[in-house]
């Protein structure tokens, strides 16, 4: 009797709240966008017409999926990613029949960084790769376990300290990007390679695992401890997002890569080698059903120039002729194809 | 066969050994309660030399002309009109008076140092008493989290100039507004009010306690009821055969099932079959009293097992059903155990993150709850996301609300002693 009075107030409260519309909006996906979503969820909260936006940090894969999973109110109006969907994300979107808009709104830098007191670091992309792969071609003959114990085994310009880099966990977005523009891009621009490569039948991907032997160390996701950690090592490096060394100037320094130091401007120019467009996808379904999803999209446009709030919180800005492009954009709502992928 | 005098001999001698024994086995007890001791007066040490800060922050006073033009433009000093109005420009007038800022550059670094919290502040003076409009009061604003920073000397004039987020002629207004006796150090009135915010000095664990609260209420309402049944029936009524003997086995793994997979649990049935939104405390609350369940049913079979067998014959002979036997006698000596066991359980939850990340309890919500039927996070999940801020001044506030769980925590264990401690019963 008492279950089945529990099993029917169950089924009174699920159908009841099925019914219920919501009234806020919701997001989810990268953490890498995440702390510039929730300045703007906040500032759009600010707003008495509309209920600030509920923004969740699950990372880009889960975005993407996200904004292509359903329609109805309990999945996402939005998904945030700091990697562009491919054209198999977008096959998703169309085969569960759901129109997504693609939003690009700035750009942030990835930074190896290390204490003031410490040596500031020149490198390439080649010899970022040297020290943090996995394996490395031996001569022409095989490939061997990375031996590269300080940044002077790579190049005599380096300096003569053990490497030791603190880096986010094979979870993160950022660790995926930084393997794929520093660790699959940096191989082919060593010498001996793309011999390597060829003699035994392997890809560009086989450059892109990282090293394992203790000189890369996975710190978690928490960026503020590899910052602590970076003051109290003045010969350790850390590799996180822009926005963290850019909170803490008084403190680290990013390492020049390829010539260029990594600061708002050389980001915003593309001049600095590993940087990334940051993105979110609207579902265009939910638009006019949950209140204020266009209207939050737009909120992103009073904040995004160059002197507003997300710069302040170390979003790299995009240059003008962008920032145009896709506020029509957010105004339009065009359906994302193929072509979008394309351009 | 040892004789007497040779047995006598031989424990005489082994005696020095076994009280050394003894004394070293001892030493060994009392080692490893006062290492315990110590890691937990480090960690108490840090975590309250860290967090005490963040319940406070400095204020600095300014007279704010509350001009009825600029605010209210509508002139009828309701919701909409106020947020038409430029408060803004209110507080930047503020600003500027008080720290003689003229330049441009001095203007715009003028106002950086005011927090950007100071705007709803106005408005809410207003909505709250409308005739103060067009008046000039003093009023004091939360500091900006940088200014916050440098007068709490962790930045300081020593680093270079470039390097640090407040620059030389932000430092003087500083300075000076201190000099003024404008600025103040004081408990911050929005860590208790404040919800989740992306500016450290604005954000509080209001909307994460509710939050907690609110997931808790749901999980003991499910939880207890059921837990409690669950064990009565198990101990009390169900036969002993195969069937029974499975169900406990597989009572006592689910009590050592990762959190984590009740979360995925709850997002597969009570988000995606059910209907329910995500991030709600309902759906939260069904989570916790899932994971929670097995620790109450094993702590209340335990109680229900500690009443003596006597005290159930007594009341069979006396003519008692079994249903008054249990409800009678049984249970209400039981209760104290039960009780106990479920508040640990509570606790449990209360500390508990890997689930509610599954179900979208792990967000930035700015708006405090109003019911278990609206968006929420709780306080470990504040936790959580604080310390993964990049600005600075949360690394504080975090610690803070490491204190507030604490606190909590402690409440909550302190009142299962008292409940055993009043309810205890010895036989």
């Amino acid at each position: 009797m008492i279950a089945r009075l529990g099993m029917a107030a169950l089924v009174a409260a699920s159908v009841s709240t099925a019914a219920v519309a919501r009234d806020y909006v919701s997001m989810t996906g990268s953490s890498t966008v995440f702390p510039f979503a929730t300045i703007v969820a906040e500032a759009f909260g600010n707003n008495p017409n509309y209920k600030t936006p509920v923004v969740e940090s699950t990372g880009s894969s889960a975005g993407k999926r996200g904004a292509c999973n359903g329609i109805g109110t309990e999945f996402v109006d939005i998904g945030n990613a700091s990697s562009r969907m491919k054209s198999k994300d977008l096959a998703t979107c169309q085969a569960n029949g759901i129109d997504v808009t693609e939003v690009k709104v700035g750009y942030d830098g990835i930074v190896l960084a290390n204490s003031i007191n410490g040596p500031v670091l020149e490198v390439t992309k080649g010899q970022l790769w040297q020290a943090l792969a996995a394996k490395l071609p031996a001569g022409n003959a095989k490939w061997v376990d990375n031996p590269n114990q300080t940044w002077s085994d790579i190049d005599a310009s380096l300096p003569n300290i053990a490497i030791r880099v603190y880096g986010p966990p094979s979870t993160s977005g950022t660790r995926g990007s930084w393997e794929e523009m520093v660790n699959e891009k940096g191989c082919t621009k060593v010498d001996g390679v793309e011999a390597a490569l060829k003699m035994f039948g392997y890809d560009e991907e086989y450059c892109m695992p990282m090293r394992t032997d203790g000189a890369f160390i996975e710190a978690g996701e928490q960026d503020n401890l590899i910052v602590q950690k970076l003051g109290e090592e003045p010969e350790s490096y850390g590799i996180f997002g822009f926005s963290f060394l850019n909170q803490n100037t008084d403190s680290l320094q990013g390492a020049i890569v390829d010539g260029v130091e990594p600061n708002m401007d050389t980001i915003a120019a593309g001049d600095y080698p590993i940087s990334r467009a940051l993105w979110f996808y609207v579902k265009k379904p939910h638009v006019g059903v949950v209140p204020g999803v266009q209207e939050y999209a737009s909120e992103w446009i009073k904040h995004w120039g160059p002197g507003g709030v997300l710069e302040e919180a170390g979003m790299v800005p995009m240059p003008a002729a962008e920032r145009d492009e896709y506020a029509a954009v957010i105004a339009n709502l065009p359906t994302m194809t193929a072509e979008t992928l394309s351009k | 066969m040892l004789s007497p005098q040779q047995a006598t001999e031989r424990v005489a001698a082994s005696v020095g050994a076994r009280y050394r024994r003894e004394r070293r086995f001892q030493m060994y007890g009392k080692l490893a309660i006062g290492s315990a001791l110590v890691f937990l007066v480090l960690f108490m040490a840090n975590i309250l030399q860290k967090g005490i800060p963040g319940f406070f922050q400095h204020y600095v006073t300014l007279e704010v002309d509350l001009d009825r033009e600029l605010l209210d433009p509508m002139g009828d000093a309701s919701v909409d009109s106020l947020f038409a109005g430029n408060p803004r420009r209110v507080m930047q007038l503020a600003i500027y008076e008080a720290t003689g800022a003229e330049s441009r550059a001095d203007q715009r670094a003028a106002f950086k140092l005011v927090s950007t919290g100071a705007t709803n502040r106005l408005r809410d003076m207003i909505l709250e008493d409308p005739s103060i409009l067009g008046t000039r009061m003093s009023i004091q604003f939360a500091v900006d989290d940088d200014a916050d920073s440098y007068l709490r000397g962790f930045i300081t004039k020593a680093t270079e100039e470039r390097r640090r987020r407040v620059k030389d002629n932000q430092m003087d207004m500083i300075d000076r507004l201190q000099a003024e006796g404008r600025i103040e150090y004081k408990l911050s009135d929005y860590i208790f009010t404040g919800s989740d915010s992306r500016n450290p000095e604005l954000a509080g664990i209001k909307g994460a306690v509710i939050g907690s609260l609110l997931t808790l209420a749901v999980c003991l309402s499910l939880a207890f009821p059921i837990g409690v049944a669950a064990a009565v029936y198990l101990e009390e009524f169900a036969p002993k055969n195969r069937i029974t003997d499975v169900i406990e086995v597989n009572i006592n793994n689910l009590a050592a099932v990762p959190s984590v997979v009740y979360g995925i649990l709850g997002a597969a049935v009570f988000i995606n079959v059910f209907g329910f939104q995500r991030s709600w405390p309902i759906v939260g609350g069904f989570v916790l009293a899932l994971m929670t369940l097995p620790t109450i049913i094993i702590s209340s079979r335990a109680a229900l097992k500690a009443v003596p067998p006597s005290i159930r014959d007594a009341a069979l002979g006396m003519g008692a059903s079994r249903v008054q036997v249990v409800t009678h006698h049984v249970l209400p000596l039981a209760l104290p155990g039960m009780l106990t066991g479920t508040i640990i359980g509570m606790a449990q939850a209360l500390g508990e993150t890997a689930p509610l990340l599954m179900i979208g309890m792990v967000a930035f919500v700015v708006d405090a709850p109003s019911g278990i039927f609206s968006p929420s996070t709780a306080l470990p999940v504040q936790i959580y996301m604080w310390a993964d801020s990049a600005e600075r001044m949360f690394v504080a506030k975090t610690s803070a609300a490491i204190i507030a769980l604490l606190s909590f925590l402690v409440v909550m264990n302190a009142a299962a002693v008292v409940l055993r401690k009043k309810f205890e019963r010895r036989w």
